[in-house]
């Protein structure tokens, strides 16, 4: 039947001499009956050691033809090990890998494209001044002269955007193109290079939930024409919606391997972590006050090009609540966060904060803010919140090494500080505890606890949190969250952003919704519904 | 893809260095074989030449001693994130400061007013002829190596100007002033160790060498030790963190690049106040530039570079002797040498730290199999 259906779409797209083309399309939408086996990739008894940490141990995985197939568990639970086992980053130290009934070697990527396994990775491996179509094309130019080589990649890659419903802009630089379209362009690149099962790793973690739910679409039409899907992720609910089966990871070892309908979100996440979790709602102890911490008016932020990326912003945080931020990424969060913190100035605008008032002539910088209660847990962990080569010891004082606990006249006192950081790794679980080891070496999990163990030490008054749990593992989630409840009911005002609607619903005592720098929306977590938030984020809301 | 190994810290700060010097080695005792030479009487007349007699070392130190200055100028810098080739320029302009203060003043003030004033004026002018780009790149987007380049070609021709129609005696042919007083010339290694009742060979080495291992300990306490250090690591390391942290970028660049400045002035105490007693052209002769190989090859840390300065002086020192000694071996081949340990030390770095990582876990795992002690899966991820 699949035959039929790739002879039938064959017959749609002939153009005359384009042979190998037929081809690729042909093993693009017949995967599954690929030499008749049913098993796309079947890896048995997968060891793979670095130093002294098994990464996988003893590993078996089956992928269904024509299915998509979750792998799911924390980071550094061996997922992406052996994903790059089966794409020949890495060689396995042993175990056998068979890719449609064949045992196959993969020593290396091209060994992985020669055998149809596609991958995308998490960052986009795209040139941005070149265009999609040169993208498509780079390393795998069918002529030397480049215009013969666009004219054939480009009536082939045509009717692969027919067949898939992956629409991009061939003429379009990259660095133009918005990130759902990257991502397209990407699965695009690894389909045009006849791959028949494609590795996605964590590929809704760039996406705005329009663009998750496209990609989603496309995928299932994927399926439906044969190909073979391996998704990493660490979203259930994203698993639960899209995959067929799905396969847990802990600690290197498969720990759970069934089919979605024997799948619950509750059930998978306790196998992720080893324990029950709860990362949803808690009730009952938000206690909101009138005492106004923060006030913000008519704050107005323009960008390096003029562009208005915050328009008139009115915002207030009190006392004893969490107000969430909602909205599509880039539509003016960052800029909150950095003009609340001092990080970049506004050309109007009013704030007070402390019992001190600023005004866009003389606005605050971050050191005034935090001598004033204001701590901030910045979106990008990597560039703003810790520097990547200190020391946990060092990357613990961050902002803060004028404390006199920190340095006396000039000089730092290590010792302190060294307590300081171990101290804040036994209160907050940072793992591994050890104040010595360079920041960039610990998880992301565990670099963000160690950020906020940094930024809740010296109890501000009021706590801004930009995407709190992002690259997070389950675990350390239900932690981060328990945290800033534990602010909150301290008394700080804490205000968090984040790009996951489940996170907002989860913490917000009031949700604050924003479109192209305005506010859209303001309403109480009571009056949330996922569907009024999400009309609200694209600007349609009443 | 394939570096999942990293080097354990003691491999790489010592083994590494180590591994790269004795690979640049053998490539460089296969051009000597080539060209027809005993490589080993060469390495052995090498060896000799730089640490075999007192003499040879000392000359080994005296080279030293300028470039644990140069070498400390483009560390300092490069921990700010900036790349300072101006330490040529920085080294002659210090020397210039030294060597007008001395003429102004030595003939009146006495000797413990005016070394530390001369020490004063070459860090500062040094220091000054940093801060100009430094301001540049800071606060007009100027590429600090751009700028600290054309530094240097100025720095170098205001001195042949200065020298040639202002500071030449009358009279005179050769492009030098007169020399200082005594007061302002820095005690010889030779005398100084005669105070103390040690025979000392005589040689250009001075007290200076002190002052370049109190000038590697103080870069040390600053940048680890200090707020201020803290700063200008945290500007290097991570723009953006610092940023955040509330540190004032601009400050930091001008900050570092001063301090670099004014270590690459000081050269003018080794040089201009120790040897020469006198200012004259050349008296620095690239020292600014393999400062920027000492620096890479000692990981821009104030004890590698001690290290690196002393590996480089006996290049300078047995290099000399190998030319004067081996005869059809010329002082060419001694830049070769130099050559190819920057190109290991420096470029080749990450082509070797990846094999030696993989042979260490090798070897890591070979004893643990041997002793049978299986490690416990450490905490990952």
């Amino acid at each position: 039947m699949i035959q039929a259906h790739g002879a039938s779409l064959c017959c749609g797209l002939l153009h005359g001499d384009c042979q190998v083309f037929e081809e690729s399309i042909l093993s693009v939408v017949s995967g599954a009956s690929f030499n008749g086996a049913t098993v796309a990739v079947r890896m048995t008894g997968i060891n793979k050691r670095f130093g002294a940490v098994a990464a996988n141990a003893d590993v078996d995985l089956c992928v269904q033809a024509a299915t998509v197939h979750g792998i799911v568990g924390e980071n550094g639970a061996g997922k992406s090990t052996l994903m790059s086992v089966l794409y020949g980053f890495y060689q396995a130290d042993s175990g056998a890998i068979e890719v449609f009934g064949h045992p196959a070697t993969i020593r290396n990527a091209d060994d992985a494209i020669a055998q149809g396994i596609g991958m995308v990775h998490q960052h986009f491996m795209l040139v941005d001044t070149l265009t999609a179509l040169e993208n498509v094309m780079l390393g795998a130019e069918p002529h030397w002269l480049l215009q013969r080589a666009d004219q054939q990649v480009r009536a082939k890659l045509e009717t692969l955007m027919q067949a898939t419903g992956l629409h991009v802009k061939l003429d379009v630089l990259v660095a133009d193109l918005p990130v759902g379209d990257r991502q397209r362009l990407e699965i695009l690149k690894t389909l045009y290079r006849g791959a028949k099962i494609l590795i996605l790793d964590e590929p809704t973690a760039v996406l705005t939930p329009q663009e998750t739910e496209q990609l989603f679409e496309v995928l299932r039409l994927l399926r439906k024409q044969g190909t073979t899907v391996i998704l990493i992720t660490h979203k259930l609910k994203e698993v639960m919606r899209l995959c067929d089966h799905v396969t847990v990871m802990r600690a290197g070892r498969v720990v759970e391997e069934v089919p979605i309908a024997q799948a619950s979100i509750e059930g998978l996440a306790e196998a992720m972590v080893g324990r029950k979790v709860h990362i949803g709602r808690v009730d009952g102890d938000a206690r909101p006050t009138e005492n106004v911490l923060l006030q913000a008016n008519g704050v107005i932020v323009r960008d390096a090009m003029n562009v208005v990326r915050l328009a008139g912003l009115n915002l207030a945080l009190r006392a004893g609540e969490i107000v969430g931020v909602a909205g599509v990424s880039g539509n003016g969060q960052s800029e909150l966060l950095d003009v609340l913190s001092g990080l970049i100035q506004p050309t109007e605008g009013h704030l007070s904060l402390g019992g001190r008032d600023f005004d866009a002539a003389s606005w605050l910088d971050p050191q005034t803010a935090r001598e004033l209660g204001l701590a901030h847990v910045p979106e990008d962990r990597h560039a703003r919140a810790l520097v990547m080569e200190f020391a946990a010891w060092e990357s613990a004082a961050l902002g803060y090494d004028g404390l006199p606990e920190y340095s006396t006249l000039g000089w730092l006192a290590q010792d302190h500080m060294r307590q300081a950081t171990a101290d804040m790794m036994e209160r907050f679980d940072v793992r591994p505890r050890d104040v010595e080891l360079a920041s960039s070496k610990f998880s992301g999990g565990n670099q963000q606890k160690l950020v906020l163990a940094r930024e809740l030490g010296q109890m501000p008054k009021v706590l801004l949190v930009g995407q709190p749990t992002r690259g997070v593992d389950i675990g350390a989630i239900e932690f981060i969250y328990s945290q800033l409840r534990a602010m909150r009911d301290a008394g700080c005002a804490v205000l968090v952003v984040s790009s996951e609607l489940d996170e907002i619903l989860a913490l917000s005592d009031r949700v604050i919704v924003m479109n192209q720098g305005r506010v859209t929306g303001e309403l109480a977590i009571g009056e949330c519904t996922e569907s009024g938030l999400g009309m609200l984020m694209v600007g349609e809301g009443e | 893809m394939n570096t999942s190994h990293a080097l354990p810290r003691w491999a790489d700060l010592v083994l590494l260095p180590i591994v790269c010097l004795g690979v640049a080695l053998l490539v460089a005792a296969a051009v000597v074989a080539m060209v027809g030479q005993n490589p080993a009487e060469v390495i052995a007349v090498l060896i000799q030449g730089a640490f075999g007699s007192a003499r040879g070392l000392s000359y080994t130190l005296y080279y030293t001693t300028t470039f644990i200055f140069t070498g400390l100028a483009v560390a300092v810098a490069f921990h700010g994130g900036l790349f300072n080739i101006g330490g040529e320029g920085q080294a002659i302009m210090g020397g210039l400061g030294t060597g007008l203060v001395a003429l102004w003043f030595s003939a009146t003030l006495p000797a413990w007013v005016m070394l530390p004033l001369m020490l004063l004026a070459g860090a500062l002018f040094g220091l000054v002829w940093a801060a100009v780009p430094a301001y540049l790149q800071a606060y007009r987007g100027s590429h600090v190596v751009i700028t600290t380049i054309m530094f240097n070609f100025i720095a170098s021709t205001l001195l042949v100007y200065l020298l040639v129609n202002h500071l030449r005696p009358a009279g005179t042919m050769s492009v030098e002033s007169v020399a200082f007083s005594e007061s302002a010339k820095l005690p010889n290694m030779r005398t100084a160790m005669a105070w103390v009742g040690i025979d000392w060979p005589a040689s250009p080495l001075n007290v200076s060498l002190f002052l370049a291992l109190l000038a590697a300990l103080a870069v040390y306490l600053y940048l680890w030790r200090t707020r201020g250090g803290y700063h200008l690591r945290a500007v290097g390391s991570s723009p953006g963190a610092a940023e955040y942290a509330g540190i004032n970028s601009r400050h930091q660049i001008v900050i570092g690049m001063s301090i670099s400045g004014a270590l690459a002035g000081m050269v003018g105490m080794n040089e201009i106040a120790g040897v020469n007693g006198r200012l004259l052209l050349e008296f620095v002769s690239g020292a600014g530039f393999t400062g920027i190989a000492v620096a890479l090859m000692g990981r821009n840390h104030p004890f590698g570079i001690i290290l690196a300065s002393i590996l480089f002086g006996a290049l300078f020192q047995g290099g000399a002797e190998v030319a004067f000694e081996v005869r059809g071996f010329s002082r060419d081949m001694v830049i070769m040498l130099q050559g190819f340990i920057v190109l290991f030390s420096g470029a080749m770095v990450y082509v070797i730290a990846p094999r030696l990582a993989w042979l260490l876990a090798f070897s890591n795992r070979v004893f643990h199999l041997r002793t049978q002690t299986p490690k416990s899966g450490a905490a990952h991820g």
